[in-house]
C-alpha cells in the first residue's frame, strides 16, 4: 500500500501517521509538501494529518484548504481515492468542502487532550472493515475546535445517508451528552462522504496503533485500508 | 487608486457563539446586569489597489467567498473607502 501524507506549515502529527501505518501494515510512505502540484504516482491513500496548518489562523484548515495540492488531492477522491483527513485533516476537508459541515471552538472553551471512547456506526466502509458496527474504541483526542457543525436539514440528510461513522460514546457505547467531550452536533467524531471514500476523523488513530501506546484500537483502520486496496477496491 | 476594505466577520444567528456567551456571564457576574447577548466577531482591514471603489468592493466580496467568510457558519459586513478619507 503506497501512502501520501501531506504536511503542511504546522502539521505536527505527519510523522506520528506516517509511522503508524509503516508499523502495522508495512505501507510505503511517501511525505508529500503542501505546495506540490500532484501526488506521487501510484498512490493508494491520501493522509491529511492532525496539526495547527497555518496557526489555525482565520480559521482552522481554512488555508491549508487551498494549498497547490488540494488540487490534485480533490481529483484524486473524485476518481474514488481514498483520503483520510484527521483533526486538523478533517479541519480541512470540510474547509475544502470535500465534506459538509464546519468546526467551532468546544463548547468548553478548553482544548481537550484525553482518551476518548467512540462507537463505530458503519463496518462497510474501506476504513472500518475490521470493526463491527457497535463496537467501541479507544482513540486520544486533542483539539480546541473539535465541534462538529451543520445546520438541522442538512444533518438531518446526512444522517439518513448514514455518512456518520463514529460517534463520542460512553465505554459501553451510549451516544449521550455527557460522552461527548465538545458539543458536536449528534456526537459526530467522524464522518464520510457520499461517496464512502473521503473520511474525516477528529480522534487520532495513529495514536492508539501499538501496545506501548495504550491502545491498538487504531491499528484496525490501517489493516481496514489496506485489506480494501489489497482486494482491488482502488479507484 | 487605494482603497481600505474594513470587514467584520461573525457567527450567524443561530450558530453556537460560546466565546460569546462566556462574556455575557462575565459582564453579568460584573454587575451589568442589562446586557442582554454578546456576539465575538472578527475585523480585517484590507488595503488594495483597484479601478474604483465598485471595483473594490467587487474584488473584496470576491476574497470573502474565496477565503475569508465560510458561509455555513458566518455573515459579514463590509465597508470600502478610499484610503486617507
Amino acid at each position: 500500500m503506497k501512502v501520501a501524507v501531506v504536511v503542511f506549515p504546522g502539521s505536527n502529527c505527519d510523522a506520528d501517521v506516517a509511522h503508524a501505518v509503516e508499523v502495522t501494515v508495512g505501507a510505503s510512505v511517501e511525505m508529500v509538501w503542501h505546495a506540490s502540484e500532484f501526488l506521487p504516482a501510484g498512490t493508494d491513500l491520501v493522509i491529511l494529518p492532525g496539526g495547527f496548518s497555518y496557526g489555525d489562523y482565520l480559521r482552522c484548515g481554512a488555508m491549508a484548504a487551498r494549498s497547490s495540492i488540494m488540487k490534485d488531492v480533490k481529483r484524486f477522491a473524485s476518481s474514488g481515492g481514498l483520503v483520510l483527513g484527521i483533526c486538523n485533516g478533517f479541519q480541512i476537508l470540510t474547509e475544502a468542502k470535500m465534506l459538509r459541515g464546519a468546526f467551532l471552538p468546544n463548547r468548553t472553551l478548553s482544548f481537550i487532550c484525553r482518551p476518548c471512547a467512540l462507537r463505530v456506526e458503519r463496518d462497510d466502509t474501506p476504513f472500518t472493515l475490521r470493526y463491527k458496527a457497535g463496537q467501541v474504541v479507544r482513540f486520544p483526542i486533542a483539539h480546541h475546535e473539535g465541534l462538529y457543525y451543520l445546520d438541522k436539514d442538512e444533518l438531518d440528510a446526512m444522517e439518513k445517508r448514514r455518512q456518520v461513522v463514529f460517534r463520542y460514546a460512553t465505554p459501553a457505547g451510549e451516544v449521550t451528552d455527557e460522552a461527548n467531550p465538545n458539543g458536536a452536533l449528534n456526537n459526530i467524531a467522524g464522518m464520510v462522504n457520499e461517496g464512502g471514500n473521503v473520511l474525516g476523523l477528529i480522534p487520532h488513530p495513529e495514536r492508539a496503533s501499538e501496545p506501548v501506546l495504550g491502545s491498538v484500537d487504531g491499528a484496525l483502520m490501517w489493516q481496514s485500508i489496506s485489506e480494501w486496496i489489497k482486494g482491488g477496491g482502488a479507484h | 487608486m487605494r482603497y481600505r476594505a474594513s470587514l467584520l466577520i461573525y457567527l450567524k444567528e443561530g450558530v453556537l457563539d460560546i466565546q460569546g456567551r462566556t462574556i455575557l456571564r462575565s459582564l453579568h457576574d460584573l454587575g451589568y446586569g442589562e446586557v442582554q447577548d454578546v456576539r465575538v466577531g472578527k475585523y480585517l482591514r484590507i488595503t488594495l489597489e483597484a479601478a474604483d471603489e465598485s471595483a473594490a468592493r467587487r474584488q473584496a466580496e470576491a476574497m470573502c467567498s474565496d477565503l475569508l467568510v465560510n458561509d455555513l457558519i458566518e455573515e459579514y459586513s463590509l465597508v470600502v473607502e478610499e484610503e486617507g478619507k
